[in-house]
Formats: structure tokens, C-alpha cells, sequence
């Protein structure tokens, strides 16, 4: 591979002096004069009509300064795509989940706005509610949404190759039920907006988005003024992990109306209680799947029946569904698949995207099921995923799959190969399988996740590099840093392809009314996409720094090269200038120059089709092998898990530090789902609505991880790079259930396995406190 | 409304706040601090945590009125002006954070972990950052950080 000067280096995060220093501004540390504060009444109800709200006496509150309802935004609803806008700001004329957003009130102080908020009278009749997706698909449930009389929000039915002919043809096929838990992203800062409606018509925000450019369309709708008006400027962005940071929040829509109103800015920031209770989750699924296979264990057909708990609207759910679907056909050859997937509203709070997106949920069942089969057939874990994972492609070439998937590079076999190597697995039977009621246990899995994402409409990411004339760069980039390290890896990029040293470039935050439109960060594409902007952007203005440089030296453009941030004679590399003196001829000579250079991602454009399920999601897709170490107490039914190996194949890692890190916590977060977390739930109640209550893993819960980099080197990535931010959390809960069969003997398919399920799953094995 | 005096990174700060205020509101609202980040309000993520008479705590469950005459350290008091913190260069160098918002309830929570042990063992180093939420790294890097702040410090 080419030596670089930056890309591959393990330098600083560009952001890490900010933050450690605790100079790194989020949304809820901004304050303006004047500014008012902002809370949200919600409804005590899962499904109820709304008769009446009285705001008088919540008016006469003094300190009161506005007070909104649904009514305020004139019938506006948004949603995914145009035949789903289903959810209005405020809720109108009924509210379809505890807790859901009916009024908000602007006061000077946050306690009087929160008792201003309890002064509002709400008359609400209430309706049955209807909370397991499968009851509510029903006929005869109660009915959700008018619009879709049968609850159904989103229904796809994809059939590739004849799987009915195929299972007949199998010499084994088993049908299984999974299902996957209802879980937080777990974002540590809530969400927030400071927000003011100037009365000459413009918007300015400060509100934490991880796709800031989402934000800024919504308000444009929401407020009927063109995009121009819309300025949102993107503070330090608490994490994110997709859903409610990629979408408006009630909040978001209340400060704006409320500045408008008041004619004062508006600032809420969000509980944690609010965030648990009302924000986007990822969705619960039930899977029932069916797989056959050969008597060698290849692979013959799958069949997957998706019912996706929607809770009250639909949001990105039509996507979602799309990629639970799409990805079933990798990373194993699959020459038969049939899905059907139906996302059911109920009365819950509302699911959407997570890390992981979709791929997750079926991963998860194909890979665990996968493991049966080969268990049934006296195949091992390893030569059972070896048979049939995808071969790495001959330069040049692609691999299709049976839904039109196209696969460039494929690093699965080499990355099974270096994690079942590790130690972890190699050694797994040297080391002791029972210590008293402990038994441990190593499992193994082998999944994917693509990179680049695209959706429907705006897909492109723009850069724009700025030479100042002392040699520093201005680099405006439209992506968001939500702690994945995009601005640091963006740099990297810059400044190699400038031939700059990397501490030269400044990076800057999203402004909406500076910074390039860019669709946002979901789905592992900034480093892809918003990375190949760079890389253009920087092209260009390197061509105009090096017109510049060839006049002066009476050479062609092409004859000169800028590296480690001089310029010099490819033919005589002593001939030589600093990028300084370079950009100071380019500015300086003549009549003078502005260098700009600009760019745009064109990666990914092929078309993809939700009602059939063809095409690619994403411009490439990462591998990951993945071993996990754990002891199970065989009387308490207590997990703990001690050691990761993930063997990742993202390409080429640009930042490894980064590329480490989101591996590392994409693995702690996907482990949370698969043993500790998830939320629970009686007819729309979340009962643990605090942090104290949901646990998510802390330092003393997690286990040690080694990170094995796979290198592909990927045509449609910038210097070879593909995702690496969530194909972890697609391979930790089917390696933790692997391991926990090696462990137990007992197969879990219903995430999270709690100790109670361990006991039980252990009891009906006749395995419960067994000591060999 | 009461009116209590605390010292604050070294800096005397008399106060009128509201009996309910929090040590949390008053830093973030009152003196401007708002490097200390409030989470999850019930004292169960540590993004608040601040170091008070040596103790680490969470500053969303002190009454402002019980840090009354009491020595305070928050994120802003490590660095000395542009220089950073040993804690807080090897956080930078060795990449332990990515949202940031953690990253000064860590910091400090490691400040007063390395304040009483100068060689924590990895357990050690787990149990005096488990008040600490981290939902990015997986915490791998931030407990390399750490023994590396301490060997640092050591030298």
C-alpha cells in the first residue's frame, strides 16, 4: 500500500483539547440576552382524543410570556417520506403514546415554565390502546392512525429465487422465532435548542443534531420560509447513535414557535426522563425465520417474516424495514430469499434508526441460526461460516447478490481466519470450562454492515477548502462530528491530499448558511462520502495552488508535487518551496487570487427500490468476525463477559485510533443489547425512566477488546477506507448468544437474555446449578 | 433567596442563589461554568462530577447551599492557561473520549483516583470511573488514558 504522510497516522482527535478541557460548547451551554425558557406538557395517556386545552390560567402565570398548542402549526406533520408525514409537532386531536407532546410554555425561568406547564388543563377521552405489534395487526384492534386502517405502517413483500422449491430441495431447514429488544441509543446529552425567530423572517438555531441539515428542511416546512432563512449552527454534539438527533423532537419545533411568538429567544433542554420516556428508539422486532441448508451446510434458502413494533408513527420507519430486509443476503452466498416485514403502529413511544440500522435484528437471527444448523449438522462455528461467506472479489470484479447488493471487497474469510487465531478462540480449550457454578463459554460470529448510506432525495456531501495566504487551511465540510471523529478523519484527509501537515487545518462546524448542504451522519457514510467531497475539494485547490507555482517556475502543473507541506520538481525534489511561499505566489502574483477549492461526493448513485428490496444501501460494506470470552453462573444465571476479539475489515482504517474506538463502543453498546439493557414495558408504560433504572454498561461491565484491522483497500472509498462505526454492533449480540451456548448448552433468541431467562432457559434444559 | 460564598477553582465567589438551586445550576448558570455537564440529573451518569473538598461528586445532587465555604474543582480548574493538565494530555493523546461530553466528569474523576493512588491496577482504574458513563468508547481508551496519566505522573 502507499506510504502516507497523514492518512493511517494515530494522531490527536482535531476536537480532543476542546473537550478536555471542557471549552467544547453543547447545545444547552448557549445563552443570548433576553432568552426564555422553554417546556413541553405531555399527555398522561398512551391513546387518547384530545377535547379540550384551556391555557388561561397557565397565561395568567406571571413570567409567562407564551404558551402553544398543536393548533399553532396549521395542520404541518412531517415524517420520512410524503405519504408518511403522519406526526404533527404538538399532538392535534389525539395523542398516540404516554407521554406524547401537547403544549409548551415560555417563561423566564425554566421552574416557571415547568409550573406554568402544570396550569394547562387538558380534557382527553380516553381510547383502548393497543401495544404488542402482533395484536395490533389483528382485525378488530383499535385503530391508530385513520390512514392506515389495519395499523400496518410500512408492509414490504421481496421474494428472490424460488425459496419454496429450495427448502423442499434442503436436506435440513429450521424455523425459529427471535426477537430483538426495545433499547435507547444512550446519548449522554439530552437533547436541546436555543433558538431565535428574528421578526424579519429568519431562523437561527443552536440545537444538537448529528444530521443538522434535516433539521434546518423540517423548519423550512414547519415555517413556511425557504431554505435561505433557515441558519443552523451546529454546537458540540453529545453523541448521537441515530434516531432522535437525526430527527426534530417536539422541543425543537416548540423554541422556534415560541421565539416567534415572544419575539425573545427560546432555549429548552431535555431531561433524561424525557429522553427515556419520548424519544426515538430502536425498534423491537420479532423475526420468525426459516433457513435450509445442504447436508455439507451450504446455504439454500431464507425466509424471513419481520413484524417491527412501531409505536405511534412512522418516522424513518420505511427505511428501516428496507435495510432489516436488505442485508439478510450478506455476508453468506444466499441464492434464495424471500422477506415479508410489516411495521405495526402501537401505542408506544416511537421507533426509528440505531446504530446498526436494520441489519442488526437480522444479523442476529441468521447468524445465531446459522450455528444451529451447523450444530444439528456436526459442522463447527468456523467451517460452517467458512463454507459459506462471501470470497473476497479479484480486483476489478463484484460479487452480486440475489437482491442486487454489489460487493467490491470482502475481508470475512480473512477476518474469521485472524479472530479464530487470536488466542481467545485458539486457546478456548485450554483454559478451564467450569470454576464452581461458573461456566464459561467463547461463541463467534461473522456479520456485515454497509457504509455510505444512502436514502431517498439529497444524497451528496460537499466540501470547500480555503488557502490562506500564510500556508493554513479553511476546511468547511457540511458532516457532522457527533464524537465518531469525522472531523479529525476529514482532516486527515485534507491535509494529505493538500500535501499539508494536518495541525494546518482548521476545521469548521456546521453553519447551515456557510457550510455546504450535506444529508448528515447515519449509516456510516461520512468518512465515505463527505471524505471523497474533501478529497475533491482538496484536488482542486492544489490545482490552482500548483497553476500558480508552474508559472513562476516555468514548469508544467503536472511536473510539480506538494507533500509534508513544501512543494517541489518531481524531477528534482531539491528544488523546492514551502506551502507557505506557495500560497503566498498564489494569492500575491498578478492581479491576484482567491484559492477555493470545492468538491463533491458522486459515490453511490445507484437507485435503490423499497417495494422490491433491490440495489445497493450503501456504496460498500464491511465485514467483521467477531469472538467473545464470557462465564455464566449456572445457579444465578449471571453473565459475565471478560473478552472481545473483532476482527474488522473497514477497508483501510484512515484514523486507527477512531476506527478502534467506534469498534470499541459500537461492541460495549451491542453487548448492552444483547445481556443487560432494554426497556421495560406494560401497556405503554416505561417503568424504568430514569438512568438509575436503565442500565447501560459502565467501566467496571465491560470486558477487555482487541481490534484486528482486516485491510481490503476499497475502490469506492477514499484512500481505500470503508465503515467502521457500526459493523460491531451488528457482531457482538450473535457472538455474546454464541458464547453463551458454548457456555450453557442452550440456545437464547430473545434479546436482551436476562439472568431470569438464563435460569429459565437453564431449568427447562434440566442444566440449572449443574456443576460437571 | 440565600447568599453563600464557595470557592471555586481556586477563586472566592459569593453568591445569592435560591435554597433549591443545585451546586450543578450554580456553576452552569451563576458563575458561567458550563465545562460540568448535566446528563442525567439523578446522580447516575457522573457527567456533573466535580471534585469538592477532594471528594469526587455528582454536582446535580449538592445543594448549592451545602458547598457553603467549600474548596471546588471543576473541568475549567485543571489546565494552567494553555497548558494542559497531565491527566488531560493523556486523555488528548492517547484518544480517550469522542463525544465529549463525558470527558470532564472523567477527567476529574480520574484526578481524584491518581490524587490517592499513584499505581492503580486496571481493576482500580475500573472501579474509580464506574460513577462515569461513557456510551462512545466502550471505555478501552479512557482506561488507557488513565494508566497513562498515571505512569506520566509517576516520572
Amino acid at each position: 500500500m502507499e506510504e502516507y504522510s497523514v492518512i493511517g497516522k494515530r494522531v490527536p482527535r482535531i476536537d480532543a483539547r476542546e473537550k478536555v478541557m471542557g471549552e467544547a460548547k453543547y447545545a444547552a451551554d448557549y445563552g443570548l440576552p433576553g432568552m426564555l425558557w422553554c417546556k413541553v406538557l405531555r399527555a398522561p395517556y398512551p391513546h387518547a382524543r384530545i377535547v379540550n386545552i384551556d391555557t388561561n390560567r397557565a397565561m395568567r402565570l406571571p413570567g409567562v410570556k407564551a404558551v402553544v398548542t398543536g393548533a399553532d402549526f396549521g395542520g404541518w406533520t412531517w415524517g420520512f417520506m410524503a405519504t408518511t408525514r403522519d406526526e404533527p409537532p404538538l399532538a392535534v386531536d389525539k395523542v398516540r403514546y404516554l407521554y406524547e407532546a401537547v403544549a409548551a410554555v415560555a417563561a423566564v425561568d425554566e421552574e416557571t415554565a415547568e409550573e406554568a406547564c402544570e396550569l394547562i388543563k387538558v380534557e382527553y377521552e380516553q381510547l383502548p390502546g393497543i401495544f404488542d405489534p402482533e395484536e395490533a395487526m389483528k382485525q378488530g384492534a383499535p385503530v391508530i392512525h385513520d390512514y392506515r386502517p389495519n395499523n400496518v405502517s410500512v408492509e414490504y413483500h421481496w421474494n428472490f429465487g424460488d425459496v419454496e422449491k429450495a427448502f423442499a430441495d434442503s436436506y435440513i431447514v429450521r424455523e425459529d422465532r427471535f426477537e430483538t429488544g426495545k433499547v435507547v441509543t444512550g446519548f449522554l446529552e439530552p437533547p436541546a435548542s436555543l433558538a431565535y425567530y428574528d421578526p424579519s423572517g429568519q431562523i437561527t438555531v443552536w440545537a444538537a443534531k448529528q444530521s443538522p441539515y434535516f433539521h434546518y428542511r423540517h423548519l423550512a416546512a414547519c415555517f413556511r420560509l425557504p431554505l435561505s432563512k433557515i441558519r443552523i449552527v451546529q454546537p458540540f454534539i453529545g453523541g448521537g447513535f441515530g434516531g432522535t438527533k437525526n430527527d426534530s423532537v417536539a422541543g425543537d419545533f416548540c423554541v422556534v414557535m415560541l421565539s416567534k411568538k415572544t419575539g425573545k429567544p427560546v432555549k429548552y433542554v431535555y431531561t433524561m426522563e424525557e429522553v427515556l420516556t419520548t424519544c426515538r428508539r430502536r425498534h423491537n422486532m420479532i423475526i420468525y425465520n426459516k433457513m435450509g441448508m445442504t447436508k455439507d451446510g451450504i446455504l439454500t434458502a431464507v425466509e424471513s417474516r419481520v413484524i417491527g413494533n412501531g409505536g405511534g408513527y412512522t418516522a424513518i420507519g420505511p427505511l428501516t424495514m428496507y435495510l432489516t430486509g436488505s442485508g439478510t443476503t450478506l455476508p453468506y452466498r444466499l441464492p434464495n430469499y424471500k422477506y415479508d416485514a410489516w411495521r405495526v403502529f402501537t401505542n408506544n413511544p416511537v421507533s426509528a434508526a440505531m446504530r446498526g440500522h436494520g441489519f442488526t435484528h437480522t444479523r442476529f437471527a441468521c447468524d445465531v441460526q446459522m450455528d444451529m444448523l451447523g450444530e444439528e449438522l456436526g459442522i463447527d462455528p468456523v467451517e460452517i461460516r467458512m463454507r459459506n461467506a462471501i470470497d473476497n472479489p479479484a480486483p476489478g470484479t463484484e460479487y452480486r447478490t440475489v437482491n442486487g447488493i454489489g460487493i467490491k471487497t470482502c475481508g470475512l474469510k480473512e477476518a474469521i481466519t485472524a479472530a479464530v487465531a487470536d488466542p481467545l478462540w485458539a486457546d478456548r480449550e485450554k483454559t478451564p470450562k467450569q470454576e464452581g457454578f461458573v461456566s464459561h463459554g467463547v461463541g463467534l460470529s461473522g456479520t456485515t454492515y454497509q457504509g455510505g448510506a444512502r436514502q431517498l432525495g439529497h444524497q451528496s456531501c460537499g466540501a470547500i477548502i480555503r488557502i490562506c495566504e500564510d500556508g493554513t487551511v479553511n476546511f468547511l465540510t457540511g458532516a457532522t462530528d457527533c464524537g465518531q471523529g469525522s472531523d479529525t478523519v476529514l482532516s486527515m484527509i485534507a491535509a494529505e491530499e493538500l500535501g499539508v501537515r494536518y495541525e494546518d487545518i482548521a476545521i469548521k462546524r456546521v453553519d447551515t448558511a456557510y457550510t455546504p448542504v450535506d444529508p448528515g451522519s447515519y449509516g456510516s457514510r461520512v468518512t465515505l462520502l463527505a471524505g471523497q467531497a474533501t478529497q475533491l475539494a482538496a484536488r482542486d485547490a492544489k490545482r490552482q495552488l500548483l497553476e500558480a507555482g508552474a508559472k513562476t517556475w516555468n514548469c508544467a502543473p503536472d511536473d510539480m508535487e506538494i507533500k509534508n507541506g513544501f512543494a517541489y520538481l518531481k524531477a528534482d525534489p531539491e528544488k523546492r518551496m514551502s506551502f507557505e511561499k506557495l500560497a503566498k505566489i498564489a494569492c500575491y502574483e498578478g492581479a491576484g487570487a482567491v484559492i477555493i477549492g470545492r468538491g463533491h461526493s458522486s459515490y453511490g448513485l445507484e437507485t435503490i427500490d423499497f417495494n422490491r428490496g433491490t440495489g445497493n444501501g450503501g456504496t460498500s460494506y464491511s465485514f467483521t468476525a467477531q469472538t467473545v470470552r464470557l462465564g455464566v453462573d449456572m445457579e444465578t444465571g449471571k453473565v459475565d463477559v471478560t473478552d472481545f476479539t473483532i476482527a474488522h475489515d473497514a477497508g483501510v482504517p484512515l484514523h486507527p485510533v477512531s476506527v478502534e474506538s467506534q469498534n470499541e463502543g459500537g461492541a460495549v453498546q451491542g453487548l448492552s443489547q444483547a445481556v443487560y439493557e432494554g426497556f421495560i414495558m406494560e401497556n405503554g408504560v416505561t417503568y424504568n425512566r430514569t438512568l438509575l433504572d436503565y442500565k447501560m454498561p459502565r467501566s467496571t461491565d465491560v470486558p477487555d477488546i482487541k481490534v484486528i484491522d482486516i485491510i481490503t483497500n476499497d475502490p469506492d472509498g477514499p484512500f481505500g477506507a470503508k465503515e467502521a462505526s457500526e459493523g460491531s454492533i451488528v457482531s457482538t449480540p450473535p457472538a455474546v448468544i454464541s458464547a453463551l451456548h458454548a457456555a450453557t448448552g442452550v440456545w437464547f433468541k430473545k434479546l436482551p437474555v436476562t439472568p431470569e431467562d438464563i435460569v429459565k432457559g437453564l431449568k427447562e434444559a434440566g442444566k440449572w446449578g449443574v456443576k460437571d | 433567596m440565600e447568599q453563600i460564598t464557595i470557592f471555586v477553582n481556586g477563586q472566592r465567589h459569593e453568591l445569592l442563589i435560591k435554597p433549591w438551586a443545585t451546586l450543578l445550576d450554580v456553576l452552569r448558570e451563576d458563575l458561567g461554568l458550563t465545562g460540568t455537564k448535566e446528563g442525567c440529573g439523578v446522580g447516575e451518569c457522573g457527567a456533573c462530577t466535580v471534585i469538592m473538598e477532594g471528594r469526587i461528586v455528582n454536582a446535580c445532587l449538592i445543594l448549592a447551599a451545602e458547598a457553603r465555604e467549600k474548596e471546588i474543582i471543576t473541568i475549567e480548574g485543571m489546565a494552567k492557561g494553555e497548558e494542559l493538565h497531565p491527566i488531560q494530555q493523556a486523555f488528548v493523546d492517547i484518544g480517550g473520549l469522542q463525544c465529549g461530553f463525558c470527558t470532564p466528569g472523567m477527567v476529574l474523576s480520574t484526578k481524584a483516583l491518581l490524587d490517592k493512588n499513584q499505581n492503580p491496577t486496571d481493576e482500580e482504574i475500573r472501579k474509580g470511573l464506574e460513577g462515569n458513563f461513557c456510551r462512545c468508547t466502550g471505555y478501552t481508551k479512557i482506561i488507557e488514558s488513565v494508566r497513562e496519566a498515571a505512569e506520566r505522573m509517576k516520572g
